[in-house]
């Protein structure tokens, strides 16, 4: 297999349409991957792109139109037909198996295993196969221990090893720091560029486009919207392909920060035992003042989740202390409410909802039991519920069917937007948020940023944790970084630089 | 036989002679039950399953006359379990713990029925190695009388463990059991790995259910099981799915169970019944010593319905 000279191939699509029921996904799209090139697949979620590249997959069986590999017409009937003719596909989320080492995890993906495996031979192989490669990656070790960046260079090389050289990237660099992205869309691009493999990478990241695609496409409601070369097109075009003329919420300009403001939450020697018990996360020191917005960049897996979560009620802390002004605090319902403690989880409909009860109920969360004095109630009122959350569900268009149904059946966006309305509602002391934006659209992404914004520039203190470097820069004050549990480096915003944030993020210091 | 005096030395020679005579059905139920959850599923059933392989081999030997053929037929029996138990479960919405009980109760009540009449007739016993022979103590004698399926069972933990890291099977079976999604972009089809496991682990507890009757305590009764089915699945999960694990864990196990029989035999009289209880409290107290609230059981199959 290592010996092989790999050969790059293009693939086209004729006129793809793809209908399901009454619903168009897919209206006679014809897009051109010529052999070597790196395209990029834009557009919006729900814009049709991974049904476009279902169809080229296999996994979809289009209403009607040709794909055409290297020119000729072809028939992918299945996933398996589409991997004998060397396209494969890594997706957003890591398709390996965690328990299974990496030598395993690519010895049975592939078509023909011997009933008994002899290692040696195996290891020698991947051996001799992984020094022909650009991307190192430790094969001995179970992938569940693999960070992100080399889980993904590894589904990387299980395509390449299972000699597939037509790529479909699908946001491969979502759960990457800024640098193990570089790393890796540059390794694919130099084996582009040497001729031995094709991709097709979908992306929300202009500036990853930019910077390594030759063509890119893009979709908006199921129509080819704009195609060109990289070289000849700014972001500014690019994002007028993917959204039409629909208005963007814009940012509020940002309220001059007060140095001297309140220190709303105050974190101090605050230990707690991570997911696997094995380690413990170590705040030593961290203030948030009134009116700012503090980021907090790091690696998914850093630590970030478990300092929510104890922020949010949700982990038991073994020693330190939280403080809300002045209080000490514990994430109960009575000090939330008494200290005006706001909290947006990330994965909303998850962390933050009960995904099977009404988006009025789930509206309703911080003041059903409450009545408009803040008294307890002792009889719960439907009807207060409704008109409660009707009010909100107008204010921060919400898009549902209606207020009693699930909240589950509501997109992503909408979910965002019924939590946003109930944490911003009322008076915010503080905000906690975690990666508000992740798999949202556009103009979800805009509005919800735009909230955040304006709920510091209220004078909340804005505790923001995210993966998304961009949005950190965009939305914060001053940014730190965690590391290993612990917060290792920090900066204000206006000295900041991607550079350095991506080496502290990977423990380079 | 005369019998010699040891003393207090009767104590650990009958523990370790229990241990390895009353270890065999955990160590055949166990790592059928290790097959089963390493593909992703739960059989709660297999005590079902080895009480009615109890009865089935014991009625197959006495009707034959061959400890054998009662052994194949309670293989077969168990075979039948554990594939009706898989096929339920590939159904959308069902739930495999809830499955498993009801089968435990089918099994044991089935069991009773067809066993009515076997109650009485003598069935010939499956072969030991008397592996004691050199000694003149006859204490030592029975406790190194070992039975071939002991020894069967220890080198069935051995292969396991290999298969599971060295031949397809195995990586197949465990990939099955961490991530379904994987294994269908493989081209597997969990349900059908996860259908031939069950069978496969039913098998295997139904040979548990033949050494009970065929060999120890080696009669057909309606109590002869006692839950031993039900503890051997504490146990995978106390051997942290692994084969070796499983092994040591049933010796353990099996030498708590001899802890009361053997202390009656050297004249302790008193509140030996308590320790007939040591196997029921040693798995409360591995459980509770095993289990944290802040963390996920380390090495546990990712699509197990009670992880996830």
């Amino acid at each position: 297999m290592s010996g092989t000279h790999r050969k790059a191939i293009g693939v086209e699509t004729i006129g793809m349409t793809m209908r399901f029921g009454a619903f168009t996904a897919l209206d006679d799209v014809s897009i051109k991957v010529p052999a070597g090139s790196f395209h990029a697949l834009l557009g919006e979620n729900g814009a049709g792109k991974s049904t476009l590249v279902k169809c080229m997959m296999g996994f979809y069986h289009p209403t009607s139109g040709d794909i055409l590999v290297d020119g000729r017409q072809v028939a992918i009937a299945s996933p398996r037909d589409a991997s004998a003719l060397g396209l494969g596909m890594v997706y957003q989320h890591f398709t390996l198996v965690p328990s299974l080492t990496g030598a395993e995890n690519l010895v049975i993906s592939r078509e023909k295993v011997p009933g008994v495996i002899d290692w040696r031979k195996e290891r020698g192989e991947l051996a001799a196969f992984m020094s022909g490669m650009p991307f190192k990656v430790p094969l001995d070790v179970k992938v569940a221990e693999l960070a992100a960046g080399e889980k993904q260079k590894l589904e990387i090389i299980k395509q390449l090893y299972l000699g597939r050289n037509f790529l479909v990237l699908d946001e491969p660099t979502s759960v990457l720091t800024p640098g193990e992205a570089q790393e890796v869309l540059g390794l694919v691009r130099g084996m582009t560029k040497a001729g031995d493999l094709t991709v097709l990478m979908i992306s929300h990241k202009f500036h990853e486009v930019t910077a390594f695609a030759d063509d890119i496409t893009v979709l908006r409601k199921g129509r080819l919207t704009g195609t060109g070369k990289v070289s000849d097109l700014t972001h500014k075009a690019m994002a007028a392909m993917m959204i039409g003329d629909q208005p963007i919420a814009a940012l509020d300009s940002r309220a001059a920060p007060k140095p001297d403001a309140e220190i709303v939450l105050k974190v101090k020697a605050l230990k707690a035992p991570d997911r696997t018990g094995l380690k413990s996360i170590d705040i030593a020191d961290l203030g948030v003042r009134s009116g700012e917005i503090v980021g907090i960049a790091g690696i998914s897996g850093n630590g970030q989740k478990e300092f929510l979560e104890v922020l949010a009620g949700q982990r038991a802390r073994d020693q330190g202390e939280v403080v809300v002004r002045g209080a000490a605090y514990a994430a109960t319902r009575a000090e939330a409410r008494a200290l005006n403690v706001r909290l947006i989880p990330e994965e909303p409909l998850k962390n933050a909802c009960a995904p099977k009860m009404t988006v009025a109920e789930n509206i309703a969360f911080r003041t059903f039991d409450v009545d408009g004095n803040g008294k307890p109630v002792s009889w719960i009122s439907a009807g207060a519920i409704k008109s409660f959350s009707a009010r909100l569900v107008e204010q921060f268009k919400v898009k549902t069917a209606s207020l009693s149904s699930p909240i589950a059946s509501l997109s992503g966006g909408n979910v965002q937007r019924a939590v946003l309305a109930r944490e911003l509602t009322g008076e915010v002391d503080l905000l906690i948020v975690s990666n508000p934006c992740f798999g949202l659209d556009f103009s979800a992404v805009a509005e919800i940023r735009a909230r955040i914004m304006k709920t510091r520039n209220a004078g909340a203190a804005v505790l923001l944790m995210s993966e998304d470097l961009d949005e950190l820069l965009e939305l914060s004050d001053r940014i730190l970084v965690m590391s290993d549990g612990a917060l290792v480096y920090e900066t204000p915003i206006a000295q900041a630089s991607v550079q350095t944030i991506g080496e502290h993020m990977a423990g380079h210091h | 036989m005369e019998t010699t005096d040891i003393g207090l030395w009767g104590v650990p020679l009958a523990m370790l002679g229990g241990a390895i005579r009353v270890s065999t059905p955990f160590i055949f139920v166990s790592l059928g039950e290790a097959i089963t959850e390493r593909s992703g599923r739960i059989n709660l059933g297999l005590e079902g399953t080895l009480v009615f392989g109890a009865m089935s081999a014991y009625a197959v030997a006495v009707m034959t006359g061959s400890p054998w053929l009662g052994l194949l037929a309670a293989a077969l029996a168990g075979l039948c379990f554990g594939l009706f138990h898989g096929w339920i479960c590939k159904f959308p919405k069902v739930n495999d713990i809830a499955i498993g009980i009801a089968l435990m109760l089918f099994g044991t009540g089935l069991a009773f029925f067809f066993g009515k009449p076997f109650i009485q007739p003598s069935a010939p016993d499956l072969p030991a190695i008397p592996f004691g022979a050199w000694s003149d103590i006859p204490q030592v004698q029975a406790a190194l009388n070992v039975n071939v399926l002991f020894l069967i069972g220890a080198a069935l933990a051995v292969f396991l463990w290999w298969a599971f890291r060295n031949t397809r099977v195995g990586l197949i079976v465990r990939v099955v059991g961490d991530s379904a999604d994987a294994a269908r972009a493989m081209g597997l089809n969990p349900n059908t790995v996860r259908l031939l496991a069950t069978g496969v682990g039913g098998a295997l507890a139904g040979i548990g259910g033949a050494y009970l009757s065929l060999y120890y305590p080696g009669s057909w009764t309606e109590r002869i099981s006692s839950g031993q089915g039900l503890m051997a699945v504490a146990l995978v999960i106390f051997a942290r799915w692994n084969p070796l694990g499983c092994f040591a864990a049933a010796l353990l196990f099996g030498g708590a169970g001899a802890l009361g029989p053997a202390l009656q035999s050297v004249g302790v009289t008193q509140g030996y019944y308590l320790f007939y209880a040591a196997p029921y409290i040693l798995t409360l107290i591995i459980m509770i010593a095993t289990s944290s609230p802040s963390r996920t059981l380390a090495g546990a199959p990712g699509e197990l319905s009670i992880t996830k």
